[in-house]
């Protein structure tokens, strides 16, 4: 099993919350498809698609970094683990201008039923960015000698493990909320 | 560094990029007319995302198997469920 079995269970907790969260979503939907189908025309796809790009290479890092730790390739880790920290603060920079761009137009939290959803959803999506970006800080630093016990692996792999978590729930947030009619 | 570039993460992560902007297409009404075999494309093309993400990135394919069939359950049955409000709202 990669990493630590406590860090798991987490991850799974916090699947099945997102996995409400979706269904949630659609079910609400459901109520009022034109209205979700026209406030979706207002959100910024592009930024979606930057940000969903920025996610996957975060996490494409994330791999190799855990595995050249396995192939003890020394300062790779470290190197990799930064340039993900690195897709990750792109990714919240977008998330900002993403949100100043909707406020200025006049769009928060109590503007209909599909921007609380959006600004919910992605908004603890975001507070999990941040927290993902401060395991990616401490796995830099931790990794930073390029030595590799077992146990380091370990821990680097239940690091890893949260931060492709957070990958794939924008995956799904990023299909429902910017992409389907 | 070129064994690791070369490796199977990095063609997983080409088809996952290679998938988000068929997605995107699709999502702009390429392709598919109906908004109805649209959004289902996209749910699909999402959950096949994340089960690569879980099994080659978080390593669960050579994990213990209680773990991978919690997985790829987790999987099939959120994007079940996820079609079927979808296609309800639709019918």
């Amino acid at each position: 099993m990669p990493g630590e079995e406590g860090v798991w269970v987490f991850i799974f907790g916090d699947m099945m919350v997102f996995s409400l969260f979706f269904i949630t979503f659609l079910y609400y939907r459901g109520q009022n498809v034109e209205l979700f189908v026209t406030s979706q025309t207002h959100l910024n796809q592009s930024f979606g698609a930057l940000n969903t790009f920025f996610m996957l290479t975060s996490s494409w890092f994330v791999a190799m970094a855990v595995q050249a730790a396995r192939r003890n390739l020394g300062k790779f880790t470290p190197i990799l683990f930064s340039l993900a920290f690195g897709c990750g603060f792109g990714f919240a920079v977008v998330k900002v201008l993403e949100y100043s761009e909707k406020i200025r137009a006049g769009i928060t939290l109590t503007t209909n039923d599909f921007f609380m959803y959006y600004y919910i959803f992605t908004g603890i999506h975001f507070m999990h960015v941040l927290i993902g970006m401060g395991v990616l800080a401490v796995l830099t630093r931790y990794s930073w000698s390029g030595e590799f016990s077992a146990v380091k692996i370990r821990n680097l792999e239940s690091g890893a493990s949260f931060w492709h978590v957070v990958d794939l729930l924008w995956i799904v947030l990023f299909a429902l909320l910017y992409l389907i009619k | 560094m070129t064994e690791l570039l070369r490796s199977r993460t990095s063609l997983i992560w080409f088809l996952l990029v290679a998938a988000t902007v068929f997605s995107w297409e699709v999502g702009h009404g390429v392709g598919l007319h109906d908004a109805r075999h649209a959004g289902t494309a996209i749910i699909v093309i999402a959950f096949v995302k994340v089960r690569f993400v879980i099994l080659d990135f978080m390593e669960i394919r050579h994990a213990p198997m209680p773990m991978r069939i919690v997985g790829e359950a987790w999987v099939l049955i959120v994007c079940t469920v996820l079609i079927g409000l979808f296609l309800t709202a639709h019918s």
